[in-house]
């Protein structure tokens, strides 16, 4: 097959927007440049450049809606104690760990995913209000003050845990958007596949990202053991600032 | 249909106006009149975008990266209770709290799996392309009509929490939204095609495992590159998958394709560009590394990524 040579330069946008991130430019910044920087190596003139971007900034307006809906309600709760008593109640389980806690709720949201219900989990509906205070509080209980190097560790857990749980699970649902997108994409290169099969295809995957994720959950457990043991023998240095990131 | 997304869109649009007066009016914000002015804005492009000509939104849209660039995106100072007040509210309201926080996927379930076919009339009651997100949005409203009678406030505190929040998320709040609209301008360009005829003219795939290890890792590239798997779909299935792997060896198309799109998935969880799963949740959970939650979620997806190369080249070839 020989097909035709397309256009290349286009692709200093993909080189532009590696570059950016690498040397830490504002995101922002970096996307807004790269999208003018490739639609004018595309051809455009400065008008069609505003209108791509206008476009697809129009178009794309539904992204936010899942994060911006619910911060009024999240904040209110949290104003009246939410990810207190989030801790609170998960203190009370006494065999609860970080580890233990993120594996149930990795099995539960993937398990919801599979059967179309993505809609259960979410960053700033279940995240930050219940699941990260709940990782947070449990490991408290066992071990008391926590470094606010361990209490972003399991935070960044927590939401990992959300997104695998929802990426390897939504995907075994035969109605799921992606299916559908496969399955004509195939249909329009002339293979018919059944939607099922797809999504039956997906299982393997879907097992094999919960059993990797699980593993990494229960050594997480063991090394903040390891890490709180060996704070209680070293203690009175306060959790400093974290020099990490900026 | 009775309710759109464009009833979402006023809906958002409307919080961020109120955001952006709180924040113009608030005389002792740092960055009053350039936080203000981003999220009026951000404002504008809900209530009115799809009125205004495109060139003027894509000229706001420079505007709002520039003063995001240049860290004019500030949080303003909020009153927060003590932990003591905190911890007596916690128990004194106690499992009531959950409620409303949990009304919100409660609504959306409902919403989604039993309403999406209720009429009234001739009249869809939930847009029927968009019933997750509008079932959302009702859930919301909902769930914030249940806090303020839990907790006794007013809908306008409610407000000003969610001011709150957005402040401290900034302008990672626009990013996805950023970054879907430079997808659209890649495949305008033309930038899937390029990628697609360079992996595919300089790889040697005579090699059927190869074939295999391209295609796993082009997905997952290709993903990396454009923040999601949807848009390396079709360039690499159309490149590798269709003409090689069912082309040339005969694997099965169904395998190909599940193991395919979660390689992608694999991708997401490796990119900051998939800024909603990545970086908001960072800014969300006030994690100092903007970069903390794809630091976890590395060992995962590369090891899974190895699995897949693995599950497919048995699996496609039984």
């Amino acid at each position: 097959m020989t097909p035709d040579i397309p256009h290349l330069w286009p692709l200093i946008g993909v080189a532009v927007i590696i570059a950016g991130f690498i040397l830490r430019f504002n995101p922002m910044l970096v996307v807004i440049v790269t999208a003018i920087v490739t639609a004018a190596a595309a051809g455009f003139g400065p008008m069609a450049i505003l209108t791509a971007i206008g476009n697809g900034f129009i178009k794309t307006r539904n992204l936010p809606l899942i994060i911006l809906l619910p911060l009024a309600v999240i904040g209110l709760l949290e104003r009246h104690g939410l990810r207190q008593h989030a801790q609170n109640w998960i203190s009370r389980i006494k065999s609860a760990t970080a580890g233990r806690l993120l594996i149930v709720y990795l099995a539960a949201r993937e398990l919801t995913a599979a059967v179309g219900l993505t809609s259960l989990g979410g960053h700033p509906q279940m995240v930050r209000p219940l699941l990260a205070p709940m990782a947070e509080g449990a490991t408290e209980t066992r071990y008391g003050k926590l470094p606010d190097r361990l209490r972003h560790k399991l935070r960044a857990y927590a939401a990992a845990t959300d997104n695998v749980g929802l990426f390897f699970g939504e995907d075994i649902f035969v109605a799921f958007g992606a299916i559908v997108l496969m399955s004509t994409f195939l249909h329009e290169a002339g293979i018919d596949v059944e939607p099922l099969h797809i999504a039956l295809w997906g299982i393997p995957t879907a097992i094999a990202a919960f059993v990797i994720h699980s593993w990494r959950l229960r050594r997480l457990d063991q090394s903040i053991a390891r890490e709180m043991a060996g704070e209680k023998q070293a203690p009175a240095v306060p959790a400093a600032a974290t020099p990490e990131g900026r | 249909m009775i309710l759109s997304i464009q009833h979402l869109y006023i809906l958002v649009g409307l919080i961020l106006a109120v955001t952006a007066v709180m924040t113009l009016t608030d005389r002792q914000h740092p960055k009053r009149y350039t936080s203000g002015l981003f999220w009026a804005l951000y404002a504008l492009v809900f209530l009115v975008g799809d009125k205004l000509p495109p060139a003027v939104v894509g000229g706001g849209a420079i505007v709002m990266a520039v003063i995001a660039g240049l860290r004019g995106v500030g949080a303003g100072k909020h009153r927060e209770p003590t932990p003591a007040a905190y911890e007596a509210s916690a128990r004194r309201l106690g499992n009531k709290l959950f409620m409303p926080a949990l009304a919100i996927p409660l609504v959306t379930v409902i919403g989604t799996v039993l309403m999406s076919k209720v009429k009234i009339g001739d009249a869809f009651l939930l847009d029927p392309k968009n019933t997750t997100l509008v079932s959302l949005g009702v859930g919301c409203v909902v769930a914030l009509a249940l806090a303020c009678w839990l907790t006794r406030e007013t809908p306008m505190q409610g407000m000003r929490e969610s001011r709150r929040l957005t402040d401290a998320l900034g302008w990672a709040v626009v990013l996805p939204q950023m970054l879907g609209m430079l997808g659209l301008v890649f495949s305008d360009a033309g930038v899937g095609k390029a990628v697609a005829y360079i992996t595919t003219s300089y790889i040697n795939m005579d090699i059927r495992f190869v074939a295999v290890v391209v295609y796993v890792l082009g997905m997952a590239l290709f993903t990396i590159i454009m923040g999601n798997g949807f848009a390396a779909f079709p360039v690499m299935t159309g490149g590798v998958g269709v003409p090689v792997l069912v082309g040339v060896y005969h694997g099965d198309p169904a395998v190909m394709a599940a193991i395919g799109m979660f390689s992608g998935y694999c991708g997401t969880l490796m990119t900051p560009m998939a800024a909603n799963f990545n970086i908001v949740p960072a800014a969300l959970l006030e994690l100092p590394d903007k970069n903390a939650v794809i630091k976890v979620q590395i060992p995962t997806a590369a090891a899974l990524l190895v699995v897949n190369i693995f599950l497919l080249y048995f699996l496609m070839f039984r």
